[in-house]
């Protein structure tokens, strides 16, 4: 490493927001011995979290990208971007979970500093180009993430789903970790841009083992954003996890996963696109498979919806093989609007938890629109939004992924995509059925409070207001990754 | 001079070693360990690269690996104890609550 | 800009705030928003309409929904002359039957609900005559047809509502498939859905063909005839006319609106749009005229024996549709439009004005327990006569002057056209004489209801008679912007500025064939006219007697022709039994039941099979992942 590049204060600007976000964490751990409040303390976790978006968009409108610690950490539009869905996805998280976890008997203050320090591990894998940094992000999230998930210590179900999860997730690292070790051994770096240029002057693109050091990394990754058969550990952990937790980890290691996914597949082994692009296309189509048809089958709504985010998994990775910054925006774009209408959807299933009430099961659904019009309609709309319906979100997303594929010359991936969306309709559609077309079996409460419906209520507004106004969205998206890194 | 092709092999056969002992092994530990396993094997063959390519990196990263293993043993050991509490067997055949 | 956007917004507003606040907070105050609301939009549509009178074509680009690579789909408003008197008809009818329905609706229930879908309806309608691309107007198309099934379905709770509004759903549904067909094809051969881009490279596509089964169509007939399947659903011809009669279960102010002057014509403004494409097939306007011509002469017949003051008037919508689009299909679209546009006045009147009788009555619709209502209702009666007169076809009145321009070009166009004037001329002395039974059943001869109804009997307040006395004003004068050439030079106004979008008709004929085919209509209508007062004023016995000597005639047009019979027994029966589980969801609100349980069963069956994969075991987890890496290994390095 080259440390005579020298280090001065003013060369750690890109990571501001990292850093406040990880005084942050420390301060919600100090704060919680000291303050009885749970609320003091996620609130202090939002206040934080908004001063690190502040920092981001204060760093937004950089055209060059920054890089700090030797080019190991690279601040441009397209971490930034991620950083966007990061945040949005902790602060919604944090609004719904602050009743839950009560409810729960889980309500730890430590749990919002966790939040927060895997929110700084994703930022991290976002901004890593080089190997090295992405390996701490990716431990940082996923070792908080292991946590949370077992947030609800005396529930066994919980309990199984953080040791799923850890073994599952360790196992994936050691294969990442020796993705890497290869992949030094034969470019001689870790930095990502160097290992592009290595690969080229050593003309080793199509070296066998190089490859195998790029399939163990694309398990790892495919790991993280749950691409069959890396999935299996999706549906248990996401049903036993605490809920406000699966709709956490459904959107932000996801995010985080792809971020770093694109990030090396296109900025370190660009020349090797050919070869990722065939072991990504089965991938996809599997993925896509298994998500759609066995959520069929699922009566559990928390399940149903881990598959339907493997099937999400399979939609979004079409930008990834489409091989162009088009391609990767799509990919982002689907990603901003998915972490929406997906922590939505899980907002709805969270309210219906109460005291001595699961509120998990499909049949729970039936008849709500009758009691509860207002929460029925919202899940509506995030049902819809999931499907792809326009003029809801999730039509923008699948819409620009799809285009971007047929361009790409793909039209047979596009053509399997709205297939096995069509099918998905069928399980979305399924609980819309059941909420207006059942006669309720028994009086259901919702858990509501003002956060909650804070969040609700941003997630539905954005779902819509980005199906009418994609352009919104997409500006921003198109000026985040122009050229790409 | 032990050549730079031995200690890959050793770093693979471990690896491999550790991949097997997961899926075979019905104790939770063991399984721990075979993860721990396949790490060290990593350890190996970046040390062994990083000597060849004289470069520091490799070492660097060993150390990071060495320093978030020992906190993912810290944790992966506490999730352990959780589970037991609950659940006294750390027979892995017997965790299928979450299943379907 | 601004003012035109605006138009449909207004109405747009006044349904989301209904919406929103009118169950808890507004309840019997919606029409205060909606009111005013489609009361705005029309005199916004006023001034769009002077600009476009004083030469002035709006085609805008408001917004770009979707821009990928050459495919765009914005929303866009073209406001031409054919939009401008379109915009008229709608917003003037929608404001005079929102005023209605305050007094109609006074006390219902769902009163806020009925305005808010009664907005929602205008603002659809608005944006399917405003549109400048086929996407915009297909949303339109869609959304009013909605609109439509919740207005049919108001009184849900009364089972033949609910089932007529589904009834509506599902014929309609066979229309708009082919429509969005039509609107797919148009795509995929002109790579644009913007009416100005279509309309332009209509020419260049003549001529092409499209292999369909092996065999070759002629591109733009398949594009018009796909079209105009929408059209014969949501315009109520033949053999999709069956579910506007059953339609007339929603509230009168429905059925004045939606089902008489405005939605089910949007089938005549959309085939008129796509002229330029029309005008590229003789095959397609053939079927347009036939398809018309018989509709008109086949509803009218029913018309003549029905009992259900609705229901004449209905099936009398469903013959007067048919005159329209016997004009198109001629080639006379001017005619056609003037046609739906004066129509729309007297047939919303009618409308109105048997609600009124029908309020009167405490919701009897049978005319044979009515009469003599005229001494207790005198506006509802005179309304009643000037609107029958316009549709009569009497020289003076609305009606004459565009039926009969209708009736002469088809007499003009020949061959086939002359064979459908004659259907059409005698089609006119049915309508005289249905219109006239129905006038005389209602409000000549004795009172023949209970004497509990006849003490109640009054006439309307005026919140509903007002807007009547304005419709009449337009049933008997909207037809002064259409005199022939022939009784005044320059007086066909409407024609002349018409002409720019939807050209002159072709033909010429002598002075004294046009004399000759207007003296036989008037000659029919004053036929019709008098045979009905023979029969059911001199000579009361008489109709029950034709009835008994025409049996079987009788109770063929008594029955409609048995075309839902037909359907029942050869469509609905069949499939019901053949697939009950999927069909049926259609008629009891299990249609997405249906397909979710029924059509993913196969998959489902997969499902469950794949489920167990999942076996919860963190080796067999750890397996799968190695045995795919594995196999991507094996497969990249190893087999390569």
């Amino acid at each position: 490493m080259d440390m005579s590049s020298g280090f001065s204060l003013l060369s750690i600007r890109p990571i501001v927001p990292e850093l406040t976000m990880i005084c942050t964490a420390l301060i919600l751990l100090l704060l919680d011995l000291i303050v009885k409040k749970k609320e003091v303390v996620a609130v202090v976790g939002i206040a934080g979290t908004l001063v690190a978006l502040y920092g981001t968009l204060r760093l937004y409108g950089f055209s060059e990208p920054l890089t700090v610690f030797s080019d190991m950490f690279v601040l441009d539009g397209y971490s930034n971007f991620f950083r966007l869905i990061f945040y949005l996805n902790v602060i919604l998280t944090i609004c719904i979970s602050l009743r839950y976890m009560v409810i729960e008997k889980a309500s730890f203050g430590e749990y919002y500093a966790l939040l927060i320090f895997a929110t700084t591990g994703m930022m991290i894998m976002a901004s890593a180009s080089d190997l090295i940094v992405l390996y701490l992000g990716l431990e940082l999230m996923a070792l908080s993430t292991y946590i949370l998930a077992g947030m609800m210590r005396k529930q066994p179900r919980s309990n199984e789903a953080a040791l799923k999860y850890f073994f599952l997730g360790a196992f994936s690292s050691a294969f990442f970790l020796y993705g890497i070790s290869l992949t030094y051994g034969l470019t001689g770096t870790t930095n990502l841009k160097d290992i592009a240029a290595s690969l080229q002057t050593l003309n080793i693109t199509g070296n066998p083992m190089v490859l195998l050091g790029l399939i163990f990394m694309i398990v790892a990754f495919g790991f993280k954003i749950a691409l069959a058969p890396f999935h299996m550990w999706a549906p248990d952990v996401y049903e036993g996890a605490p809920t406000s937790v699966t709709a956490f980890m459904s959107v932000g290691p996801k995010a985080a996963g792809f971020a770093v996914l694109g990030r090396v597949l296109f900025s370190a082994f660009g020349a090797m696109q050919i070869q990722w692009d065939s072991i990504l296309i089965p991938l996809a189509v599997i993925t896509m498979a298994t998500g759609s048809i066995i959520a069929l089958a699922q009566t559990n709504i928390k399940r149903m919806l881990a598959y339907s985010s493997i099937a999400h998994a399979g939609y979004m990775l079409l930008g990834i093989i489409a091989g162009t910054p088009g391609g990767l925006a799509s990919t982002a774009n689907y990603l901003m609007i998915y972490a929406i209408m997906n922590i939505g959807a899980f907002a709805v299933v969270i309210m219906l938890r109460r005291e001595g009430f699961q509120g998990e099961n499909l049949d729970d659904y039936m008849g709500l629109a009758k009691s509860h019009p207002v929460a029925s309609a919202l899940m509506l709309v995030f049902m819809f939004a999931l499907t792809g319906i326009p003029p809801t979100a999730g039509f923008i997303g699948k819409f620009y992924v799809f285009m971007e594929v047929i361009d790409a010359g793909y039209t047979y991936l596009a053509v399997i995509a709205v297939v096995f969306s069509v099918i998905s309709a069928f399980f979305y559609l399924r609980v819309v059925m059941y909420m207006y077309m059942r006669d309720p079996r028994e009086e259901v409460a919702l858990a509501t409070s003002p956060s909650m419906n804070f969040a609700l209520a941003v997630t539905a507004v954005m779902i819509l207001v980005i199906g009418v106004f994609p352009s919104v969205l997409l500006d921003l998206v198109k000026f985040s990754i122009p050229g790409l890194l | 001079m032990v050549p730079l092709s031995w200690y890959i092999i050793l770093s693979a056969v471990v690896f491999s070693i550790g991949v097997v002992g997961f899926f075979t092994r019905r104790n939770l530990i063991m399984i721990f360990m075979s993860i721990e396993l396949m790490l060290n094997s990593v350890n190996i063959s970046l040390v062994a690269y990083s000597h060849y390519l004289q470069s520091m990196r490799g070492q660097v990263l060993v150390f990071f690996v060495i320093a978030v293993a020992a906190a993912e043993a810290a944790i992966g050991l506490a999730i352990i104890i959780a589970y037991y509490r609950n659940n006294p067997t750390i027979k892995v055949d017997e965790i299928n609550l979450l299943k379907g | 800009m601004v003012k035109y956007i605006l138009i449909p917004l207004l109405p747009f507003i006044a349904f989301v705030i209904n919406i929103l606040f009118g169950r808890n907070h507004i309840k019997d105050k919606a029409h205060w928003i909606a009111v005013p609301a489609v009361f705005a939009s029309f005199i916004l549509a006023v001034s769009a309409f002077m600009d476009v009178l004083g030469g002035k074509v709006i085609n805008i680009n408001i917004y770009s929904w979707i821009v990928s690579g050459d495919f765009n789909v914005s929303i866009g408003f073209l406001i031409d002359q054919l939009t401008a008197v379109m915009l008229m008809v709608v917003t003037s009818i929608s404001t005079l039957i929102f005023i209605y329905s305050i007094g109609y609706m006074h006390g219902d229930g769902g009163y806020y609900r009925f305005f808010a879908y009664l907005s929602l309806f205008v603002f659809s309608m608005l944006i399917l005559v405003m549109a400048n691309n086929f996407l915009l107007l297909y949303f339109g198309w869609e959304a009013v047809g909605l609109c439509s099934y919740f207005l049919i379905g108001f009184w849900f709770h009364k089972k033949s509502a609910a089932d007529a509004g589904k009834k509506a759903f599902i014929v309609n549904r066979f229309g708009d498939f082919g429509f969005g067909l039509g609107v797919i094809l148009i795509f995929l051969t002109f790579g644009s859905l913007e009416y100005v881009k279509v309309f332009e490279n209509a020419g260049s596509v003549a001529g092409q063909t499209i292999s369909i089964l092996g065999y070759q169509f002629d591109t733009i007939t398949v594009i018009c005839l796909l079209l105009f399947c929408g059209a014969v659903g949501k315009s109520a011809q033949l053999p999709l006319h069956v579910w506007l009669p059953d339609a007339m279960e929603g509230p009168t102010p429905v059925s004045a609106l939606i089902h008489a002057a405005t939605m089910v014509t949007a089938g005549v403004f959309m085939v008129a749009r796509s002229s330029p494409l029309f005008n590229l097939s003789a095959s397609a306007m053939a079927t347009v005229a036939v398809v018309g011509g018989v509709t008109a002469i086949f509803a009218a017949t029913i018309a003549l024996v029905q009992n259900d003051i609705k229901r004449v008037i209905a099936y009398s919508t469903v013959s007067q549709l048919g005159y329209m689009f016997l004009a198109l299909g001629v080639g006379a679209y001017t005619a056609g439009i003037f046609h739906l546009y004066t129509h729309a006045y007297f047939k919303a009147l009618l409308f109105l004005a048997s609600g009124s009788v029908i309020h009167a009555l405490h919701d009897e619709q049978n005319m044979q327990k009515m009469g003599g209502l005229k001494k207790y209702m005198p506006i509802t009666y005179w309304v009643f006569i000037l609107a029958s007169l316009s549709i009569s076809g009497i020289p003076g009145f609305a009606g004459f002057f565009s039926k009969d321009e209708i009736l002469w070009r088809a007499y003009l166009s020949g061959g086939l056209g002359r064979f459908l004037w004659f259907l059409a001329a005698a089609a006119a002395l049915l309508t005289a004489f249905y219109s006239f039974r129905l006038i005389y059943l209602t409000f000549h001869g004795k009172f023949r209801g209970t004497p509990e109804q006849e003490r109640h009997l009054h006439e309307s307040p005026p919140v509903i008679t007002v807007p009547l006395m304005i419709l009449a004003v337009g049933a008997v004068a909207a037809g002064w912007v259409g005199i022939p050439p022939i009784f005044l030079e320059h007086a066909d106004r409407i024609g002349e500025f018409l002409a720019p979008v939807l050209g002159h008709p072709a033909g010429e004929g002598s002075h004294a064939e046009e004399l000759a085919v207007m003296g036989i209509s008037i000659i029919a209508g004053l036929a019709g006219i008098l045979i009905a007062y023979i029969m059911y004023i001199r000579k009361t016995d008489l109709p029950g007697k034709l009835g008994a000597m025409f049996q079987p005639v009788y109770r063929l047009l008594y029955n409609k022709y048995w075309v839902d019979e037909l359907y029942g027994k050869t469509i609905v029966q069949p499939t019901l039994k053949a697939s009950d589980r999927i069909i049926l969801g259609f008629f009891d609100a299990k249609i997405i039941e249906g397909i979710v349980n029924g059509v993913p069963a196969l998959i489902g069956a997969f499902s469950r099979r794949f489920r167990t994969i999942q076996t919860g075991l963190l080796s067999s987890y750890g397996l799968a992942m190695v045995l795919g890496a594995m196999f991507i290994i094996g497969f990249w390095i190893f087999l390569r």
